[in-house]
C-alpha cells in the first residue's frame, strides 16, 4: 500500500462572483488542477465533488455529472454533502480509493455558489447545518450555534472577545499576499471589537465571509506519478473522519469537538505520526472560535490552552505553529463544499514552496488539513508530508 | 414548515409542553432525547418511554442573536439558550427577560410561544 499523490491543484479566486455558476467555477478550478497535474485527462477514473448548498441557491441538485462534464469528463461522478465537510469527505473516499488499488487517478473538488441569493437567504441557506426542529426553529443561525460554544469555552475555560479578535488579526495578515483570498486586508484587533455583533459574543470580524468559489485536486497513486513522470511531492499519508450528535443540546461536550478528536486520532494513526509531529496546520475556522476548538481537538494544546494561541504569536507565521497561513476560512473566504479541498491547495503550495507565505514553513515537511461540518457533527482530518519527487 | 401537516414527535412535544406536559424520551440506560425516537442516540436501545419533563432546568449557554434568517426577522434581536433539564437539554428562546439580563445558571421554565415573524410555533424558556 502507497500514499496517494496530489499530482495538481487549481482553484479560482475566492470572493464575491454572484453571476457566476457553480459549474463554471468548477470548470475553471477543475481543468486549472488537470493543467497543473499535466496528466492526459483520459487517465481520470472519477470526480469526488463536494457541495452543500446547491439545492437552496442554484436550484440545482445532482450536481456531480455536471460537473464532471464542466470540465470535459466523462467519468463516474457523485457529489458528497457534510455541510462544511463536504469537500473533506469527498477527499477522503478519493484517497481511500486510490489507496485501495482500485483507481490510479482521480478529480476531487467542490464548488459553492452563495452571494448570489443575498446574506438572509444565505444565512437561512447555512442555518440548515443544524438540526430543522429543535434547533433552527428556536432561532438558531450558524454564527448562533458557534456563539453558544464559544460562551461555553469562556465559561469552561476563561478567554475573552480580545483573544478572539488576535485570532482574526493573524489570519487577515496571513491572507495579505493570497491573490485569492477574499480579504487581503489587514485588521486591528480594535477593528474586530468595535465591528458590529452578530450573534453575540460574535462579532462580524469572527466570521468567515459569504463566498463564491471551486477548487479542484488530482490525486494520483504513487505508482502512476512515477510511471508518468510527475512533479507531485506531496503524499496524503494519513485520512480520518468523526462524527457527533447534530444538535448542540444532545452533546456531551459544548465546549470540546469529539468529532475532530476522532478524525485526529484515526489521521494520525494512519500516517503514523503524533500530534507533535505536525509543524503546520490549515483548520476550519469559520468562526474564530472554531479555530481554537479545532486546535484542541487535534491534539496540539490541552482544552482550555489554545484560547492565547494566536495573541502570544504561538500560530502566527512567524510562530513554533503557523495556523491557517492562507488566511483561512475567515480571510480567505469560505465557499462551503470548496473550503475542504482548498485547504489541502493551500498545504500542497505551502509544502511545494510556491504559496506566498512558504516562506514561514520553508523547512516543514508535515502538515494537517481539518475540515468541520456544521457545528462539528462532521469532521475530517488529513495527513499531509513532502516526500519528494 | 408548512402550517397544514404535522411533524410527529416534535408537534406532540410542543402540544404537550403547552399543556404543562412536557415529557422527553428515556432509554433503559436512563439517556434523555428528544422525539421522535426509535433508538437512543447516545448507546442504541431501543428500550424507549416517555418520562415527564422536569418542571425546570438551568441555562448553560446563550446567545443573542442580532442577524438571524428571514423567518425570525422580525424576532431580532432575541435569546436563544440551551437549558439543561438533567436527562435531558433543550434549546429554545429566553422570553419575558431584557437580553442583557440573561446569564448562565439562571433558572428557568420551558413553554410554547408564537415567532413575532411568522406566528410559528417555538419552545421558549421564562425565568423561574
Ligand atoms: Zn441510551
Amino acid at each position: 500500500m502507497s500514499d496517494p499523490r496530489v499530482a495538481g491543484v487549481g482553484l479560482t479566486h475566492f470572493g464575491k462572483r454572484p453571476e457566476r455558476t457553480g459549474r463554471e467555477m468548477f470548470a475553471d478550478a477543475g481543468l486549472a488542477a488537470l493543467d497543473d497535474a499535466g496528466i492526459d485527462p483520459d487517465d481520470v477514473e472519477a470526480l469526488f465533488y463536494g457541495n452543500f448548498m446547491g439545492e437552496l441557491a442554484e436550484h440545482q441538485g445532482h450536481q456531480a455529472p455536471l460537473m464532471a462534464e464542466a470540465v470535459g469528463l466523462d467519468v463516474p461522478a457523485t457529489r458528497y454533502e457534510s455541510a462544511c465537510a463536504s469537500s473533506g469527505a469527498a477527499l477522503r473516499d478519493a484517497v481511500l480509493r486510490v489507496r485501495n488499488g482500485e483507481a490510479d487517478v482521480v478529480l476531487v473538488g467542490g464548488s459553492e455558489r452563495m452571494t448570489n441569493i443575498g446574506t438572509a437567504a444565505a444565512t437561512d441557506a447555512l442555518s440548515i447545518a443544524a438540526d430543522d426542529l429543535y434547533e433552527i426553529r428556536a432561532g438558531i443561525t450558524f454564527p448562533g450555534a458557534y456563539a453558544l460554544m464559544a460562551r461555553a469555552y469562556f465559561e469552561e475555560f476563561g478567554g475573552s472577545r480580545e483573544d478572539l479578535a488576535e485570532i482574526a488579526v493573524k489570519n487577515h495578515e496571513h491572507a495579505l499576499p493570497n491573490e485569492y483570498a477574499q480579504m487581503q486586508q489587514e485588521i486591528t484587533t480594535e477593528d474586530a471589537l468595535d465591528a458590529p455583533t452578530i450573534a453575540d459574543p460574535l462579532g462580524l470580524y469572527d466570521s468567515c465571509p459569504i463566498t463564491d468559489g471551486a477548487t479542484a485536486a488530482v490525486v494520483t497513486s504513487e505508482e502512476y506519478a512515477e510511471e508518468h513522470g510527475l512533479d507531485a511531492q506531496v503524499a496524503i499519508t494519513g485520512t480520518g473522519q468523526g462524527g457527533d450528535k447534530m444538535a448542540l443540546h444532545d452533546r456531551q461536550y459544548l465546549s470540546r469537538t469529539p468529532a475532530t478528536e476522532d478524525a485526529a486520532t484515526e489521521a494520525y494513526a494512519d500516517a503514523g505520526i503524533e500530534a507533535a509531529d505536525v509543524e503546520f496546520l490549515e483548520v476550519h475556522d469559520c468562526f474564530t472560535i472554531a479555530e481554537v476548538l479545532a486546535l484542541e481537538g487535534l491534539g496540539c494544546y490541552e482544552p482550555g490552552d489554545a484560547i492565547g494561541a494566536a495573541g502570544r504569536g504561538e500560530t502566527t507565521r512567524h510562530g513554533d505553529l503557523p495556523v491557517n497561513l492562507s488566511g483561512g476560512l475567515k480571510a480567505k473566504g469560505h465557499p462551503v463544499g470548496a473550503t475542504g479541498v482548498a485547504q489541502l491547495i493551500s498545504i500542497t503550495k505551502l509544502l511545494e514552496g510556491r504559496h506566498p507565505r512558504s516562506d514561514a514553513v520553508s523547512d516543514a515537511s508535515t502538515a494537517v488539513a481539518h475540515n468541520a461540518g456544521g457545528t462539528v457533527a462532521s469532521a475530517t482530518v488529513h495527513v499531509l508530508e513532502e516526500v519528494g519527487r | 414548515m408548512s402550517d397544514e401537516v404535522r411533524d410527529d414527535g416534535f408537534d406532540d412535544l410542543l402540544d404537550a409542553v403547552a399543556d404543562g406536559e412536557g415529557f422527553y424520551v428515556e432509554c433503559d440506560e436512563g439517556h434523555g432525547s428528544l422525539p421522535p425516537r426509535l433508538a437512543c442516540p447516545q448507546c442504541g436501545s431501543q428500550e424507549l418511554s416517555e418520562e415527564p419533563l422536569p418542571e425546570s432546568g438551568e441555562i448553560v449557554t446563550y446567545t443573542i442573536v442580532a442577524v438571524p434568517t428571514p423567518q425570525f426577522a422580525d424576532d431580532a434581536p432575541y435569546v436563544t439558550a440551551v437549558v439543561d433539564f438533567g436527562p435531558v437539554s433543550v434549546t429554545g428562546q429566553v422570553r419575558g427577560v431584557d437580553p442583557e439580563d440573561v446569564e448562565t445558571g439562571q433558572v428557568v421554565g420551558i413553554d410554547v410561544d408564537e415567532t413575532v415573524t411568522s406566528g410559528d410555533r417555538l419552545l421558549v424558556f421564562e425565568r423561574r
